[in-house]
């Protein structure tokens, strides 16, 4: 009997082309059914390997794949009842869209009488009823991917692989097929797993946000705790909207400690739980951009703020509801302060402006 | 500084485009001479690749008082009618027949094992760089001596020398390669991914080669397949030495260029240019038909 269940345990997956370098090294996992799980990390980080030695287009050096509680090493996609959509789509170039969805059904030897219905019902479910004597060159980026996702979901897996399936799309369209693939996914109930290279993506569509460097997990857990906890420096860099200092531990008092910087009474960091920190050790802690308020020198300081980093305005970027102000603060890494508009605007800064950087100082985080 | 920089930007794009402009572009009035000695070039070009076939093509229609020199004596169809039915000219339809059976054959082969390699270089292999240049070594080896060769390796084995054996081989040592090396370009153009989605939805190896391979490269298989065709039909070299006592069609023409001296040779040539022409429309026309197959079923 086979489990329906589409929930993952990756343990010890290993992958090595060469025999010298693991591309994946390591990667331990739990997914759980039903769950969108973004893979996310720069170019060659081994998150598109996990994913295709899930769907069972490469075989693990070493460790197991697990779906619905039946190790899947070395069985074929079908049977593992995985689909992926790939990142170009792969659509049959020969094929209308009726054929192509039909494909899966047609290699599995079911009547034409009887795919052609399912085919047509699936199209229907993805709105492309008027596209279906098509072919896949005469359709939209957008149509493209529905075709995908609906070959890909006619074989009723238990888990949907996406390979970067945004990454074909321009901007507009990736935000609107962004949502789609969210409602599909809750319409389908099956686990989905998307490797990414794009941010805002992940954070928008994951239940589970997995950040990788170099074939390791560096972070993994909902959106909201990546973006607004990371672990380290790289989980805080890579998935942005932070601002990441390092210094020395001048003085450890209690609840917070203290970091030499170039403010004037260093900055203060409330100490959690989990770090052991001790006075002389080098640290990195992260302040989120849209935590930085920015007062003119002599203004009195918003309430809950301790720290005060002179700095100079570097440059000034509109982005809309807010305004991305970036400050030489800190010598190597980069400054920035997201301050909203509507504060922005009711004294505005030029580029060259001293002011002072501040912020409440329970918003500073320090990094592992 | 910025100033200075847009300033000296202006004087740049007048001093080097603007005289530019001038000797490339064509001015209204009309085309640079460049344009006329090319066109005469071309014009010479034409003339020097079909010049010699229109000459054989005229000098076939005409009538019973024609020589095998210009001028023209008169027009009929004549040296047509002679060439079927006269028996002094040669075995005209028998070796036509041959070199058609001879030409399917060639193609069939040819097609197969074109795609077979092209399936095998796929990924590398130990030993393909080895394949590689022995198949070019074949292409580039001399027609003559290399049939010369099959020749005596089938007398040495005590085998008799046929158009369906020995030049058969002859002939593939010539089209296999072509055939291969046109595999390759077309192989080029097919995204594995292809390949890789069927076999996610389920698709055998054998399932996948049917349903997307063979589909997807139908073009360029019968671009192969022309190559294979022609490339065997008007072969001489190679079957020279290895198609033993019946000849096939480039022969006899040749054997009648020796000693049939009326323009019913000729006759023979435009009847052979026809064909080709017909197998090579047929080819153009399918690899049409299958691009507008796929166009048309979108257009609703």
């Amino acid at each position: 009997m086979k489990s329906d269940r589409g929930d993952i345990e990756l343990a010890g997956v290993c992958k090595s082309f060469d025999g010298v370098t693991n591309v994946v090294d390591g990667v331990n996992l739990k997914i759980a059914d039903g769950a969108y799980c973004c893979f996310i990390g720069p170019s060659g980080c081994g998150k598109t390997t996990i994913l295709r030695m899930i769907a069972g287009h490469e075989d693990p050096t070493a460790g197991e794949i697990v779906i619905g509680g039946q190790n899947v090493v070395g069985l074929a996609p079908v049977q593992r009842r995985t689909a992926m959509m790939f990142q170009s789509y792969a659509l049959f170039p020969h094929l209308t869209v009726r054929d192509n969805i039909a494909f899966a059904l047609r290699v599995r030897g079911m009547s034409k009488a009887d795919r052609l219905r399912a085919a047509d019902a699936m199209i229907e479910k993805v709105r492309l009823t008027q596209f279906a004597d098509r072919l896949p060159a005469q359709l939209s980026g957008g149509q493209q991917q529905r075709v995908a996702l609906a070959r890909a979901a006619i074989t009723e897996p238990r888990v949907l692989l996406l390979d970067e399936p945004l990454s074909a799309l321009d901007e507009q369209l990736r935000v609107q097929m962004r949502q789609e693939l969210r409602r599909m996914q809750q319409e389908l109930g099956i686990t989905f797993i998307h490797v990414t290279h794009t941010q805002l993506e992940a954070i928008a569509l994951a239940d589970l946000v997995v950040v990788m460097e170099q074939g390791r997990i560096k972070q993994a857990g909902a959106a909201r705790d990546v973006y607004a906890h990371p672990h380290d420096r790289y989980v805080a860099e890579f998935m942005g909207g932070q601002n990441v200092l390092s210094g020395r531990v001048e003085k450890v008092n209690g609840s917070t400690f203290t970091l030499a910087q170039a403010a004037p009474d260093g900055i203060e960091v409330p100490l959690q739980a989990r770090s052991t920190v001790s006075v002389g050790d080098k640290i990195d802690i992260a302040v989120r951009r849209d935590d930085v308020a920015l007062v003119r020198p002599g203004r009195e300081l918003p309430p809950g703020c301790t720290t005060l980093l002179p700095s100079r305005v570097l440059a000034i970027e509109y982005q809309g509801y807010f305004v991305k102000v970036m400050l030489d603060t800190v010598p190597d890494d980069a400054f920035v302060a997201y301050v909203p508009e509507k504060t922005f605007f009711a004294d505005p800064f030029t580029v060259g402006d001293v002011v002072m950087a501040t912020w409440a100082t329970g918003s500073a985080l320090p990094l592992a | 500084m910025s100033a200075v920089l847009a300033d000296m930007s202006k004087t740049d794009v007048s001093k080097t485009i603007a005289p530019a402009t001038k000797a490339i572009a064509p001015s209204k009035g009309g085309r640079p001479w460049t344009f006329y000695v090319l066109a005469t070039l071309f014009a010479f070009y034409v003339i020097a690749l079909y010049g010699p076939m229109f000459c054989i093509y005229v000098l076939s229609f005409q009538d019973i008082r024609g020589g095998l020199v210009f001028p023209m004596k008169g027009t009929s169809l004549h040296w047509f009618v002679d060439l079927f039915t006269q028996v002094r000219t040669g075995d005209v339809k028998g070796s036509f027949d041959r070199s058609v059976k001879l030409a399917v054959i060639v193609t069939v082969i040819t097609v197969v094992v074109s795609f077979l390699a092209g399936l095998g270089f796929r990924k590398r292999f130990r030993g393909d760089t080895v394949v590689f240049y022995m198949m070019i070594g074949s292409l580039v080896a001399p027609g003559l001596v290399l049939g010369l060769g099959t020749g005596l390796l089938f007398q040495a084995l005590g085998l008799n020398a046929s158009w369906y054996t020995s030049a058969l081989g002859a002939q593939l040592s010539w089209t296999l390669p072509f055939g291969v090396l046109v595999m390759f370009a077309v192989m080029s153009r097919f995204n594995h991914v292809w390949e890789e989605a069927a076999y996610d939805l389920g698709a055998s190896r054998w399932q996948s080669i049917r349903l997307v391979m063979i589909p997807v490269l139908a073009p360029g298989l019968v671009a192969v397949a022309l190559f294979g065709f022609t490339l065997s039909y008007d072969e001489f070299a190679r079957s020279l030495q290895t198609a033993g006592s019946l000849n096939t069609l480039p022969l006899e023409i040749w054997s009648m260029t020796l000693n049939v001296t009326s323009p019913s040779l000729y006759a023979f040539g435009t009847v052979t240019t026809i064909v080709s022409f017909i197998v090579i429309g047929a080819s153009l026309g399918s690899i049409v038909l299958i691009q507008k197959k796929r166009g048309s079923s979108t257009k609703g």
